[in-house]
């Protein structure tokens, strides 16, 4: 991780950053290669990873509720005190176990995403309409084409919200991330801060990760209106 | 819909066009219920008719239906499909060679009409062109245009193309027995007129064994070959023809369910073809006409609206058939023997 400090009292950076004015393109044209694009990229794999590990885990736990109710109860309860635990903290929690790594950062934002993509993904499947499940049965699907033909279809649009809000959710807690393990656009962000706020630098990566954050959340609407036609129609 | 082409000669060969069904001493009784939901319930529809299963609420129709494709297991006696006992099949191998049709139909949204209405040639691995073909050619059979409908969405039909879809779809596999729960229940009294009829027409195409339930009396009458009534319990009042259940309602039960009005929906299965006309050179004629096709039923209103005065029957061709009376309708009636059924008539 590159740190990078601003020289104030060196006249490279020009009287713009020397003086901390609101935005110094110079800054952003010299520093863009070495510290922001590398903070961009680490964000997107760090928020690809809690996502993808997220939602594996929320569907197997979702298709486990959906064939036994008596789950749900627990494990709607075990994610949602995972979700309560304010970030910080929680990776403090972790840090004695992990170290200050990557791995301690996924495993708390993995945690964020549980709540979401659970309940999104339950809702999703016990939102198919009974009729619909009866003529699959009836029709002579056993259970598990019935799941993966009909009732997994019809839940994508609750389970692409669920993804959209998890992913939005994840790009701004690891932000928080860099704390721990000091990657993604939070790395610069805490640079700025401890650099008596420069403002260039916060204004840039706090920026980055609201784009970012809209990007994804484009990018997961064209997924979603992509893998369901039939709801365009209505 | 041209019946004439569509008459099927696809399906797989393991499938008997019709099979017949047999119930034999069925019960169904719910862990925890004293009263079971259906008690040793017999009866048998010979292959390639339509058996109605009706009753009040709570009378375990439904329940009766499902117990044949095992979405509801039995606890008791057996059903025989084709002399075999379902309970002898995988519910999932079953399930594909018998149609499935209920009332709020539940074609699956996010399938176009064309995959809705394959879902079983699918399920049975049809290659593409074969599934295909079957496709249009069911589409046609239910009035529709393949090139127009297949690739919409259910979301895009009205009610009752999506209850033709439902149909079509129960049909795909040429199936020997269909399942029907309410098919017309939720559809509005004129559209639901017009897909009985068109129903009737596909019926005498097909010519499947068919299991139909309602809670209509009237519509009993005028899909069922054959009627088996249901009373609470799941025990049966009784198992005939239309004309018979109308003409000899074995108790108090069955005569109330029918209706006082019986008399007049057993006017309704003959029409004035089936009478012994008065022939036209005795009696005089006021000189109104009315048509030989016509049911008894209307007739009969037609001649009280005369006043009572015989009217004049003429067939097709304008050719004077004969003389209707309302003393005439009246003898039928009290005939011992029930009238012809219309169907069976033909």
């Amino acid at each position: 991780m590159t740190v990078v400090i601003p020289n104030f009292s060196s006249g490279g950076g020009g009287s713009c950053e020397s003086e901390n004015h609101l935005f110094c393109v110079d800054w952003v044209r010299r520093n863009w290669s070495g510290v922001l694009e590398p903070a961009l990229g680490q964000h997107v794999v760090l928020t690809l990873i809690a996502v993808g590990i997220g939602f594996v885990l929320a569907l197997g736990m979702a298709l486990a509720a959906y064939r036994l109710s008596w789950l749900e109860r627990p494990l709607g309860i075990g994610t949602a005190i995972l979700y309560t635990i304010p970030s910080l903290a929680l990776f403090e929690i972790l840090a004695p176990f992990f170290g200050p790594t990557r791995t301690t950062a996924e495993i708390a934002l993995v945690g964020y995403t549980l709540l979401i993509l659970f309940r999104n993904i339950l809702t999703g499947l016990r939102e198919v309409p009974p009729e619909v499940r009866d003529t699959a049965r009836g029709m002579g699907m056993t259970a598990r084409q019935s799941l993966f033909r009909v009732e997994l279809p019809l839940a994508l649009p609750a389970i692409m919200a669920g993804l959209r809000i998890a992913t939005v959710t994840v790009i701004s807690l690891a932000t928080v991330a860099a704390y721990i393990c000091n990657q993604g656009l939070g790395a610069p962000i805490f640079t700025a801060i401890n650099e008596n706020v420069f403002k260039t630098e916060l204004i840039c990566a706090g920026g980055l990760a609201i784009m970012l954050a809209i990007v994804a959340d484009i990018i997961l609407v064209g997924v979603q209106r992509l893998l369901t036609p039939w709801a365009r129609t209505r | 819909m041209d019946i004439a082409d569509t008459a099927q000669h696809e399906g797989p060969p393991s499938f008997a066009q019709a099979a017949t069904l047999e119930f034999r001493n069925v019960s169904k009784r719910y862990p925890g219920n004293r009263e079971p939901a259906i008690e040793d319930l017999s009866f048998e529809v010979p292959a390639g008719e339509v058996c109605v299963l009706v009753g009040p609420s709570g009378c375990g129709k439904t329940t009766a239906m499902r117990l044949v494709n095992r979405l509801i297991a039995l606890t008791g006696g057996d059903i025989l499909l084709g002399g075999q006992s379902v309970l002898d099949r995988r519910p999932d191998d079953l399930r594909k060679e018998i149609g499935y049709v209920i009332q709020q139909i539940g074609l699956f949204p996010h399938l176009t009409i064309a995959d809705n209405i394959a879902t079983v040639p699918r399920l049975l691995g049809w290659d593409k062109q074969r599934m295909t073909e079957r496709t249009d050619e069911l589409l046609r059979l239910i009035g529709m245009d393949p090139e127009e409908m297949r690739n919409r969405y259910p979301a895009q039909l009205s009610g009752g193309q999506r209850q033709r879809v439902g149909v079509a779809r129960a049909l795909a596999a040429d199936p020997p027995l269909m399942l029907m729960d309410e098919p017309f229940g939720a559809i509005d009294p004129i559209s639901r007129e017009r897909l009985q009829d068109e129903f009737l027409r596909l019926q005498a195409a097909v010519r499947k064994t068919i299991v139909f339930v309602t809670h209509d009396i009237d519509e009993a009458i005028k899909m069922g070959d054959r009627i088996a009534i249901l009373r609470e319990g799941g025990r049966l009042a009784q198992f005939a023809t239309p004309a018979e259940l109308l003409a000899h309602p074995a108790d108090d039960f069955v005569a109330q369910f029918v209706g006082a009005d019986r008399a007049l929906k057993r006017l309704a299965l003959s029409t004035l073809a089936d009478l012994k006309l008065i022939a036209p050179n005795g009696t005089p004629a006021n000189g109104e006409r009315v048509a030989l096709r016509t049911n008894v039923r209307d007739a009969l209103s037609l001649l009280l609206a005369a006043g009572g005065r015989p009217l004049t029957v003429v067939d097709d061709g304008e050719r004077v058939a004969g003389l209707v009376t309302i003393d005439l309708i009246g003898g039928v009636l009290a005939e011992a023997a029930s009238p012809p059924d219309r169907r069976a008539a033909h």
